[in-house]
């Protein structure tokens, strides 16, 4: 273990994955409860324009993926208020009219196929300083605003309408939310890729659900998971020449199913302690 | 008494069709409102516009004597939804957690506990009689037992006005009773209560006033004076002879 944090570009793999797998696991707690959790796999797919784009005109992969988040995810909550769509179809449509562009520009441009792959399956280890640095500052950014935020965000994934009633700005708050996905899917790019980005969100909240206990230890098993499998995906791969980010979900899918199972076995166990 | 919700010429429409026309009433401290009318008569949507949740196509709204669009005070009122129960079975909620976040309407930023928090939860919890139940996951509490700790949230900021829509849906009779029983309580100790609901038979032992709307207000005025005239509705003369 010591050995891996001797070299420079591990430590700043463990910095930024650290801070991302915190701001997954924060912002994922809140989508879920609010069951709006596959808007990451949408922003995911808008960013995969975004990141072809920035191949095609040389412009830093990272900021064209950010800016078509950005504007994607804005556009996403525009079209759902005025078109009066259902979420989910309102994220299909943007979010494939994105993924249209960048399979259109891979298929036109020619040579930058290798690069497009590393940003689809992650690649924290080769990942440019600058691009590693901004998604660290970003991630602490989207930390700062939940941490402070995660009280009115709570009540507003417990019941909306109660929470403007007690005079919290829903809307801004709903569209940060968005906003904030996009800069989060944008910045686990580098660490599990597109593909698997919203696996992030997802997954630490999903188990740390499991274990049945109060909002603010949930938060804190939710981080903890989190965190866990990024270091546990990490040190794997260093040692075994395995896939970052395969490694990380594999490893949340193994958490989820084993605290599932577990929870299951202690209610049975506990039915048949009434019975007897 | 001083009137603390004045309702002037309120309408409101979806896209053409008028939900609510030309309501106009007020309430003073202290009325036990009950806000009746049948389904689709338009009772949550003008409980909707008296919470700011809904903008009214035309006329106002006054809470304590300022109008609706400048109100800051959202401390000052409780508001209990409809079908409030209806929680999501894996939200990881305590019922410490639920009724704490009623003191945010009288927070601002950094919204930090405050040492005289805990006392003013257990306070709440106290008044309806939750208070060994504070570190229980809200989900593993029966329908009554749920509605009661959303009556905790509503009244942990010491509200003047207590707003309740439908709030006995999926709770069973004998909770409903002593669910009723509590606003009544509450009511007497000086809270002014609006209550919307369709068990008109049920709610006539605590009301002091009543509300009838069908898109248009049918009455307001005291239980009394509502029975002495002629039911026209089959509703309202079951509303009386329940008393």
């Amino acid at each position: 273990m010591i050995e891996i944090l001797s070299y420079g570009f591990m430590q700043k793999a463990f910095i930024s994955g650290i801070l991302i797998a915190i701001a997954c696991s924060l912002l994922g707690m809140f989508l879920l409860l609010r069951k709006f959790s596959l808007i990451g796999d949408g922003i995911a797919h808008i960013s995969f324009g975004g990141v072809a784009f920035g191949l095609l005109f040389n412009i830093i992969p990272f900021f064209s993926a950010l800016l078509f988040g950005l504007i994607g995810s804005l556009g996403i909550l525009r079209l759902k208020e005025k078109s009066h769509l259902h979420g989910d179809t309102a994220i299909g449509i943007v979010s494939h009219a994105s993924l249209g562009i960048g399979i259109f520009i891979a298929s036109i441009a020619s040579g930058f196929n290798v690069d497009i792959l590393s940003y689809l399956f992650g690649s924290i280890l080769s990942i440019k300083p600058t691009e590693l640095a901004l998604s660290a500052f970003l991630a602490l950014a989207v930390i700062t605003f939940i941490l402070v935020y995660r009280k009115e965000l709570f009540y507003m994934a417990f019941d909306e309408e109660s929470a403007k009633v007690s005079g919290i700005n829903v809307n801004f708050l709903n569209s940060m939310l968005i906003v904030l996905t996009a800069v989060t899917i944008v910045c686990s790019m580098n660490v599990v890729g597109l593909m698997l980005a919203s696996a992030l969100i997802i997954m630490p909240s999903a188990s740390a659900l499991q274990l049945k206990a109060s909002f603010r230890n949930t938060l804190i098993y939710s981080v903890l998971i989190s965190v866990f499998s990024v270091i546990f995906g990490l040190v794997i791969a260093y040692y075994y020449d395995f896939a970052v980010s395969g490694t990380i979900v594999i490893f949340n899918a193994l958490i989820f199913l084993s605290l599932l199972v577990g929870r299951r076995l202690q209610t049975y166990i506990s039915a048949r302690k009434i019975g007897d | 008494m001083s009137e603390i919700i004045e309702v002037e010429n309120v309408a409101f429409s979806y896209s053409s069709s008028d939900i609510i026309k030309d309501i106009s009433f007020s309430i003073e401290t202290g009325d036990f409102v009950g806000l009746i009318g049948p389904n689709g008569s338009g009772k949550t949507t003008l409980l909707k516009i008296i919470l700011g949740l809904l903008a009214p196509r035309k006329g106002s709204v006054h809470l304590f004597g300022q109008d609706l669009r400048q109100f800051k005070e959202w401390g000052r009122l409780g508001y209990v939804p409809q079908k409030a129960t209806n929680i999501e079975k894996n939200f990881p909620a305590t019922v410490y957690e639920v009724v704490s976040m009623g003191l945010l309407s009288t927070k601002k930023l950094p919204k930090t506990r405050a040492v005289s928090d805990d006392q003013k939860i257990r306070e709440a919890l106290s008044v309806v009689k939750m208070e060994k139940f504070g570190q229980t996951r809200i989900t593993e509490l029966s329908g009554g037992q749920q509605q009661r700790v959303l009556i905790a949230k509503a009244l942990v900021t010491s509200p003047e006005i207590l707003l309740l829509d439908e709030p006995t849906t999926g709770v069973d009779l004998d909770n409903q009773n002593s669910f009723y029983e509590l606003l009544g309580n509450l009511n007497r100790e000086g809270i002014t209560i609006i209550l919307v609901s369709h068990d008109i038979g049920r709610i006539t032992n605590y009301v002091t006033k009543i509300a009838s709307i069908n898109q248009t207000l049918n009455f307001y005025g005291s239980h009394k004076e509502f029975c002495s005239r002629d039911p026209d509705h089959k509703h309202e003369h079951s509303l009386c002879l329940d008393r």
